[in-house]
């Protein structure tokens, strides 16, 4: 690895075009689109919702549902940068070679990177909107507070998009990303307090879930659903942020490297 | 007036194996430049490090005067790539792709779609405006992707292998715009290795083959220094036999390749008439061409 692919990133404008291409393509899908980020976010949230939430007295404070709410939004969010970023961006980095075309503009590939990891964001923005929507109208969220779940779920998508850029950079096929979302996304999941708070958790894996982004998601957006200010929001925040920026540097290193040849 | 394109002492390996060793090139504004050589030989290799997409090991280079890599960016603005293999937006129409790829080079969306019917046309692609790129042909997407390289109005165009994979109607449509695109005084850079090709579209021509410069020069001149002026081929089960006990008698070079022999001659009158005398084998009398040329530069053995 050559010493030029640690440089630091040039960020410019010059990512918009980039992201305009995207928006284009996702315009022309637009309806199965959304019907898609909403299908199984409003699925499990209904199901687990009324199913398990009437043998549960309530959870946190609220009803279960209401307590999984929020949890949702977190994992549909994370879900849909995730898949942007993995399957997407290596489509067209690897099978249309849309990048290819690209960097032989005067585009380049630290501008790309970045707006890839902005269009998954975006994914996200509109997939959390659309389910905050369905969540408003159940009647499941009533505050104000709650609106400040949508730079929440931008940041989210920020965090896991270029997060899953690193597994891009990696990836020889589709194939590899199953490893990331079964030892990776699944468990985030499961362990971050979207279905039942983090300390019913044994304390190695509560330790553990501090550790994963998905459970401060989750800590900022269980309060702000429910009208309360978050504990340590500053805190949380950073944290995502620290992904979001590890995540975006680290990936561009690595196609940096792969794209060199 | 400076070269539109310069390389000195170009170096670029990978994995320990030198991929383009010691590379110089100067190419002058206006002209349709050619990059020979077998698979492997280092052209597309050279073509990415001259667009300044990869950093050569040694060496430099520049492109419209600017340096490259250092001021690749602002370089590219004026240049336009058909790459090797298609790499159009398969969701969007024909003119979706130019606008989109305009937008990349800073330009206006209304200077862009002023631009594209001019260049829909240039690419007899008018009636297809609003097709989806999946529904072309292989042809339609090459003259795409060369409407689309010319979207910024480019000063330098690079093509590598533009007419790989396309039928002969489609090579020579593609031929007249680059003709055109010369006419129009803009400079040309292009790699291939159909023989015709070259000899039809550039004014020099560079021969490379396992990462150096071998000969340069214009398609004339490669054949004149390279090469003796008339090849006689003669075919036949025993061109073998035949080859062992005459060719050196009347050709001053021969080649056995299978069950041919070329013969390399500045005169082929008395080998033609030993031949006509040669019942069991056949044989074909032409001119030198470039082909010939590049086998001799080359070799025969198979490069994969």
């Amino acid at each position: 690895m050559s010493m030029s692919h640690f440089v630091l990133p040039t960020l410019t404008l010059r990512f918009f075009p980039i992201w305009r291409r995207q928006w284009l393509v996702w315009r022309k899908v637009a309806v199965p689109a959304i019907l898609g980020h909403l299908a199984d976010p409003v699925i499990y949230m209904l199901g687990l919702g009324y199913g398990l939430g009437s043998l549960l007295p309530e959870m946190g404070g609220t009803s279960y549902i209401a307590f999984l709410a929020a949890g949702t939004l977190c994992y549909s969010s994370m879900n849909s940068a995730s898949f942007e970023s993995l399957y997407g961006a290596f489509a067209r980095m690897h099978e249309q070679r849309t990048w290819e075309a690209i960097m032989n503009t005067p585009v380049t590939l630290d501008d790309i990177v970045l707006s890839e990891i902005l269009w998954s964001a975006t994914k996200s923005l509109m997939s959390g909107v659309a389910v905050l929507i369905v969540i408003w109208i159940l009647g499941l969220s009533n505050s104000l507070m709650s609106m400040w779940m949508i730079p929440l779920v931008l940041l989210i998508g920020l965090a896991f998009a270029a997060v899953g850029m690193i597994m891009t950079a990696l990836a020889p096929a589709y194939d590899f990303f199953m490893y990331y979302f079964t030892l990776v996304i699944t468990p985030m999941m499961l362990l971050c307090g979207v279905f039942f708070p983090v300390t019913q958790l044994p304390e190695a894996l509560q330790a553990l879930a501090t550790a994963l982004p998905l459970t401060h998601a989750v800590d900022l957006a269980r309060p702000l659903m429910n009208g309360a200010v978050p504990t340590q929001a500053a805190f949380h925040i950073a944290v995502l942020l620290a992904y979001a920026l590890a995540g975006f540097y680290i990936s561009l290193v690595l196609f940096r490297r792969r794209l060199s040849r | 007036m400076n070269p539109v394109i310069q390389a000195k002492g170009l170096q670029k390996s990978y994995a320990g194996h030198r991929v383009v060793d010691g590379l110089d090139l100067a190419i002058r504004k206006g002209e349709c430049f050619g990059l020979l050589g077998p698979n492997g030989a280092g052209k597309t290799t050279t073509l990415r490090m001259l667009l300044g997409l990869i950093a050569p090991d040694a060496g430099t280079a520049t492109l419209l005067d600017l340096p490259v890599p250092q001021a690749a960016r602002e370089a590219r603005i004026k240049v336009g790539v058909v790459p090797q293999m298609d790499n159009l937006d398969p969701d969007f129409t024909v003119a979706e792709n130019l606008l989109v790829y305009g937008r990349y080079f800073g330009m206006h969306d209304s200077e862009i779609e002023a631009r594209i019917p001019d260049l829909l046309e240039f690419a007899s692609l008018t009636s297809k405006r609003d097709a989806k790129v999946p529904t072309l042909s292989g042809g339609m997407k090459r003259r795409l992707t060369l409407a689309r390289a010319l979207v910024n109005d480019p000063d330098v165009v690079f093509l590598d292998e533009p007419t790989t994979g396309l039928d002969p109607q489609a090579r020579h449509l593609i031929w007249q715009r680059l003709n055109a695109l010369t006419q129009q005084g803009k400079t040309l850079l292009l790699t291939t290795h159909f023989m015709d090709e070259a000899e039809r579209l550039c004014h020099r021509l560079a021969v490379m083959d396992n990462g150096k410069l071998i000969s340069q020069g214009s398609p004339r001149e490669l054949i004149e220094s390279n090469i003796e002026p008339q090849v006689v081929e003669v075919f036949g089960e025993t061109a073998g036999q035949w080859a062992n006990a005459h060719a050196a008698t009347y050709a001053q070079r021969h080649e056995v390749s299978g069950e041919s022999v070329f013969c390399y001659v500045h005169d082929a009158q008395p080998l033609v008439v030993h031949l006509q005398a040669q019942s069991a084998l056949r044989y074909l009398h032409r001119p030198a061409n470039l082909e010939d040329v590049f086998l001799k530069l080359t070799g025969r053995e198979m490069r994969e």
